[in-house]
C-alpha cells in the first residue's frame, strides 16, 4: 500500500528546484514513477513530499549537433529516444537498446533521467551511455555541474545527487571516427533487465588495425555499473587475435564484483561477464573495422 | 492527505474530481468512474492488464498516480466502440476467438489499437512487439497475433 505523501507538481526547472529546496531531506522526486511506483507500493520508499517532474516541457527534448554530439533532456521518454531520427543515425545502439528495454508502455511513460537516478545496476542506460562517454548536467537552485556518469552511481540505487539537486541532462560527446559500440544483456524472458550486461565501445587507429580506444562497461555485475579497465588496456594499442580475446573476456570477468540472487549464482554472472564480453568486443572490433559509409 | 483536484477527460467525457495524490489511475478508473473494463492484474507493472491510451499512446494505469494524468486525454476500453458499434480490432478479435478467460483482452486490445492507429500495416513482428507487454496466460496468443493481423490486412475496413 502506498503511503500518504504531499504532492506537488513542477512546470518548470525553477519550480522544481524551488520545491526541492523548500522540502530538503524529506521527499522524492517522480518523473515517469515507472521503478519509484513499484518501490513506494512496497513500502520500501515512502517520501513526505512527492514531487512530480514529468510535466516540465523544457526537460524533454533530443538535440543533435555534428560539432556538440547529443544532449537528452531528463524526462524524455525511452520511446522518444528509441524513435528519434538523429539518435538512430549518430547513436544506433541507443536505438537497439531501447527496444529491449522493458514493454512497450513502459517506455512510453519511463523517462531517461529517471532511470538513471533509480541507479540500478541492472538498468541498460547506464553501461551504454558510459560506453559512450556520456556526461551528465545536475543542478540546484544556486548552481549547475556537470560530471562523467561514470562517476554518478555509487551504490545500489545511491547516485551522487545531492539534496535539493535535479538531473537536467544526459550529453553524449560527438563519436569519433572508427568507432563502434555495441551492447547486450543476457534474460530469460525478452526485455527483462539483464541477468548480465555488457556494453563495448572500441576506436580503431588511423592507419593499421590496432585499437586506439576502448571501453568495456559491465552492467548488473557489480553494485553500480563498471568499467572493466583491466581487460580495456590489454586491447588498447593491440590488434584483436582469439587469443586476447580469451584474455580479455576472462580479466573483465575477474574485474566483475556480482552478488548471487534469485537470477545466478556469483559464479553463473562472472561467466556470463566473460561470455558477453568476448561476444561483444568481437563484434564492435568487427564494426569499428568496417569502412565508414 | 489531502484530496488534490483532477481534471482528466476519459473516453471523450471531461471529468473533475478530487482525489488522493497517492491514488493510481487505475484506481481512479475503475473506483471513481466505475469503468471496470480498465483490468487490474499483477499490479505491479508486469502484466499490462491495465493498459490505456493516455495522450494517444499506451501506459500502465497502474504504474501512474492518477494526479500524473491531470490535463490528459484517456482512452479505455469502454472508449473503443463508437456510437454502440465496436471497432474494427474488437469485432476481429471476436471472430478470431482471441481471449479466453478475458482478464488481458482489454489491455490487449488497447496495445493493438495503439499499433493500428501509429501503423496501419503492421509486420507479425511488429505485433509481437506491440503486445510483448501484455500477457495471456491462455490464448497462447496466435489467435490474438491472427486478429490483429486480420486488421492490419484491411478485413475491418469500411465495413458497416
Amino acid at each position: 500500500m502506498i503511503r500518504d505523501f504531499v504532492y506537488s507538481k513542477a512546470k518548470t526547472v525553477k519550480e522544481a528546484l524551488d520545491l526541492l529546496e523548500e522540502h530538503k531531506e524529506n521527499y522524492k522526486i517522480i518523473c515517469g514513477g515507472q521503478s519509484l511506483l513499484i518501490l513506494m507500493r512496497q513500502g520500501l520508499v515512502a517520501p513526505a513530499n512527492l514531487i512530480d517532474i514529468k510535466s516540465i516541457e523544457e526537460l524533454s527534448y533530443i538535440n543533435f549537433k555534428p560539432k556538440d554530439g547529443l544532449k537528452i533532456g531528463a524526462a524524455t521518454t525511452h520511446s522518444d529516444i528509441e524513435k528519434s531520427s538523429s539518435v538512430k543515425k549518430h547513436y544506433p545502439v541507443l536505438v537497439s537498446m531501447e527496444k529491449n528495454l522493458a514493454s512497450v508502455q513502459t517506455r512510453n511513460w519511463g523517462t531517461i533521467g529517471g532511470n538513471l537516478a533509480h541507479g540500478d545496476p541492472a538498468g541498460d542506460p547506464g553501461p551504454v551511455f558510459i560506453a559512450l562517454n556520456a556526461t551528465v548536467k545536475i543542478a540546484n537552485s544556486e548552481r549547475e555541474r556537470s560530471i562523467p556518469l561514470e562517476e554518478f552511481f555509487i551504490d545500489y540505487f545511491e547516485t551522487v545527487l545531492e539534496d535539493g539537486e535535479l538531473l537536467l541532462e544526459v550529453q553524449f560527446p560527438v563519436v569519433p571516427p572508427r568507432t563502434a559500440t555495441v551492447y547486450e544483456k543476457f534474460n530469460i524472458i525478452k526485455n527483462d533487465q539483464g541477468i548480465v550486461s555488457v556494453a563495448v565501445s572500441i576506436t580503431m587507429e588511423k592507419k593499421g588495425s590496432s585499437c586506439k580506444d576502448a571501453r568495456i562497461v559491465l552492467g548488473a555485475a557489480a553494485s553500480i555499473p563498471i568499467r572493466a579497465k583491466k581487460a580495456e588496456k590489454l586491447l588498447i594499442g593491440q590488434k584483436l587475435n582469439n587469443g586476447l580475446l580469451e584474455k580479455i573476456g576472462k580479466r573483465a570477468s575477474k574485474e566483475a564484483d556480482p552478488v548471487a540472487d534469485i537470477h545466478a549464482s556469483e559464479e553463473y554472472r562472472r561467466h556470463l561477464v566473460e561470455a558477453l564480453t568476448k561476444r561483444m568486443v568481437r563484434k564492435a572490433w568487427d564494426q569499428a573495422r568496417k569502412p565508414a559509409r | 492527505m489531502e484530496k488534490q483536484l483532477l481534471r482528466i477527460t476519459v473516453n471523450n467525457e471531461y471529468h473533475e474530481l478530487y482525489v488522493k495524490p497517492k491514488r493510481l489511475l487505475v484506481e481512479v478508473l475503475r473506483d471513481e468512474l466505475e469503468l471496470t473494463g480498465t483490468k487490474r492484474g499483477c499490479n505491479t507493472g508486469a502484466c499490462c492488464a491495465c493498459t490505456v491510451l493516455l495522450n494517444g499512446v499506451t501506459v500502465k494505469s497502474c504504474s501512474i498516480l492518477a494526479m500524473q494524468a491531470d490535463g490528459t486525454e484517456v482512452t479505455t476500453v469502454e472508449g473503443l466502440a463508437e456510437g454502440g458499434k465496436l471497432s474494427p480490432i474488437q469485432r476481429s478479435f471476436l471472430d478470431h476467438g482471441a481471449y479466453q478467460c478475458g482478464f488481458c483482452t482489454s489491455g490487449m486490445l488497447i496495445s493493438a489499437t495503439a499499433l493500428i492507429n501509429e501503423k496501419p500495416s503492421p509486420t507479425k513482428k511488429q505485433i509481437k512487439e506491440a503486445i510483448h507487454g501484455n500477457i495471456c496466460r491462455c490464448t497462447g496468443y496466435n489467435s490474438i497475433i491472427r486478429a490483429i493481423k486480420a486488421v492490419a490486412e484491411g478485413k475491418y475496413k469500411e465495413e458497416e
